[in-house]
């Protein structure tokens, strides 16, 4: 079922236009939201996408911008930790995979930052928004990446997580949003099995390269089964982000699901999951796992991650010093523009 | 062993300039030029690396005598099967590189990079353009598979060039003093060396001295637009492609060899 709704403009429609205290007006925009309301909510139970001229309630529109600018934030912020060993990379082969990674991210970055322009904020507020700390990114990009097999190992499992959370996503509610997400998942799986392979080389090569493999999985294992976000039980957005279906999948459930194939993989690889308390339950048909950290998590969210506070720096740093060359790009582009405007028409 | 000299000085520009533009991933100014420069550094390495892998043949086929004598750097002179487009890229120390000193320059700020960028583009685009018709078949293959990218990278650095000279004035500033920072580093890109020589007089490449003129004109051409001033200092440095490099080059080969050198004899 498909609900048509031209009742609202987004480029026009200011709820606090009729915020004046007059009670005919207050009384008609009770109406006008209600109406507004039912149609979206109409939309949402009928599996429609809510495109962005359609209205929405402001908290969904916040909902989104907060998630997807988030997820951009992410993949901008991604791109240094895996970024710092390009430089490094032990082939020319590796050199250029890992290369065309990092510039997926960028661009991974660049459809999620146009998904968010659709619902009215701007990319350069949402960088306002991640400089000043307003906005989160993924916790994950806070860890540092200390040898070769790291880069595998986010291949593997960050990316391999992400693909579990962003997979659902291909089918949220709002259209640019899941239409994004479907061209970030091809690539995402794509990064996974790369990383896997990296991983593989390692974990079948000399003593030392499987050594260098199991220390990646113990420090970066704990992380990637945070990444799904706070039990389900403690989760305060979840619940809404269900109704509206943004979300498909509780946090609880993408975990497990990312552990119960993880765990088989590592066992592929010959590596050790770093949790004793790890064991296959045939009653449930998953694996159990140990309780998971949630203190550290929380630290690293508040900023006492190893590396947070060099990666906002990169990221401010990048975007300060490149003000003069966005001036000048807008400055020139003025320019140009002001010369064609001055040649007179050719006379016919 | 001039010809492999030879296909080592275009190899070794294109992986050093490569590894340099690589470390504005991450890093741009703008999102997409972010992207841009990234898929510039990635087309040099796959140039690098076809380069390199001529350049191991081409190795592989010497007479012993030569191949000992042909690297001073001991862990190259020590592999003891067919040597491989790593081993080039990881084993040579410094003396043994042979691209120009310009590719090897810091990439300072954006105007910097875009500098060095334009100037190794524009001599890039007419060397291979001269490449194509080589009757090294390998070379010109190397040529027609990388025109294409060769040709853009000319077109974005200047665009650049004229979007930071006739942009505000700090930019135009910022361009005219890299300009002048890297002048003398353009030289060298004409100067014949002994491999230079050896391919011109075999047909395999043109005179790298007759291409200044068309470099210089086109450098002015968009110098004009971009309201510059062609330097003045007519001083010109040279020695990368004798292997006598700045000061630069041992900490790019620092990073870029780290994981070989640490752990040598490995596959990843």
């Amino acid at each position: 079922m498909h609900i048509e709704n031209q009742q609202t403009d987004p480029a026009t429609f200011n709820p606090s236009f009729c915020l004046e205290s007059v009670p005919l007006k207050a009384y008609v925009k009770t109406v006008f939201m209600s109406a507004t309301n039912d149609a979206f909510e109409a939309r949402i139970a009928a599996d429609s996408f809510i495109e962005p001229r359609d209205a929405m309630p402001d908290a969904y529109r916040k909902t989104l911008i907060r998630q997807i600018s988030q997820h951009a934030h992410s993949e901008y912020v991604g791109m240094l930790p895996e970024g710092n060993w390009i430089s490094r990379a032990p082939s020319l082969k590796r050199k250029a995979v890992l290369l065309a990674k990092v510039q997926d991210e960028a661009g991974h970055g660049l459809y999620l930052y146009s998904a968010a322009e659709t619902l009215g904020i701007s990319r350069d507020q949402m960088l306002e928004q991640l400089h000043d700390g307003t906005a989160k990114y993924s916790s994950i990009f806070n860890y540092p990446t200390l040898t070769w097999a790291d880069m595998g190992a986010i291949g593997w499992l960050v990316d391999g997580a992400a693909i579990m959370n962003q997979v659902p996503l291909c089918r949220t509610s709002y259209g640019p949003y899941a239409r994004a997400m479907i061209r970030v998942c091809k690539e995402e799986s794509f990064h996974q099995r790369q990383g896997f392979e990296t991983i593989m080389r390692l974990a079948q090569g000399s003593d030392v390269q499987k050594k260098m493999a199991q220390d990646a999985l113990n420090r970066w294992w704990w992380p990637s089964i945070m990444m799904f976000g706070p039990p389900d039980d403690n989760s305060p957005n979840t619940e809404q982000s269900m109704r509206w279906k943004i979300k498909r999948f509780t946090n609880d459930e993408l975990r497990q699901k990312f552990i119960d194939v993880t765990v088989e993989q590592a066992k592929f690889l010959g590596l050790t999951v770093p949790d004793p308390d790890l064991k296959w339950n045939e009653e449930s048909g998953h694996y159990d796992y140990g309780a998971i950290d949630w203190t550290e998590f929380w630290n690293v969210v508040k900023g006492n991650g190893p590396c947070n506070r060099e990666r906002i720096e990169a990221r401010r740093s990048a975007w300060e010093s490149g003000a003069w060359v966005r001036e000048a790009a807008l400055a020139h582009s003025r320019k140009r523009q002001a010369r064609q405007v001055s040649v007179p028409e050719p006379v016919a | 062993m001039l010809r492999l000299f030879y296909v080592l000085q275009l190899a070794d520009n294109a992986l050093i300039h490569s590894q340099l533009l690589s470390a504005w991933c991450g890093h741009g100014p703008i999102l997409e030029q972010d992207i841009a420069i990234t898929n510039t550094a990635l087309d040099h390495i796959g140039q690098a690396r076809s380069l390199y892998q001529y350049a191991s043949e081409l190795l592989n086929a010497l007479p012993e005598s030569e191949k000992a004598a042909a690297f001073s750097s001991p862990l190259l002179q020590q592999v003891s099967r067919a040597v491989q487009e790593d081993d080039l890229s990881s084993l040579r120390d410094g003396w043994d590189f042979r691209n120009v000193v310009l590719v090897e320059q810091p990439n300072g700020d954006w105007a910097q990079t875009i500098a060095k960028s334009f100037f190794y583009d524009v001599f890039q685009y007419l060397l291979y353009q001269e490449l194509l018709k080589s009757p090294d078949t390998q070379l010109s293959a190397i040529a027609e598979k990388s025109i294409k990218e060769v040709t853009y990278h000319k077109k974005w650095s200047s665009e650049w060039v004229i979007r930071l000279g006739d942009g505000t004035a700090e930019s135009h500033d910022r361009m005219q003093k890299a300009v002048d920072t890297l002048w003398s580093y353009t030289g060298e890109l004409f100067m014949p060396s002994e491999a230079d020589a050896f391919a011109f007089q075999s047909g395999m490449a043109p005179d790298v001295a007759v291409l200044k003129d068309s470099w210089l004109a086109e450098v002015t051409a968009i110098f004009d637009q971009a309201t510059l001033q062609l330097p003045s200092n007519n001083w010109m440095q040279k020695g990368g492609k004798q292997g006598m490099h700045t000061e630069h080059l041992g900490y790019v080969l620092t990073d870029l060899q780290f994981m070989q050198r640490a752990y040598p004899n490995m596959e990843w």
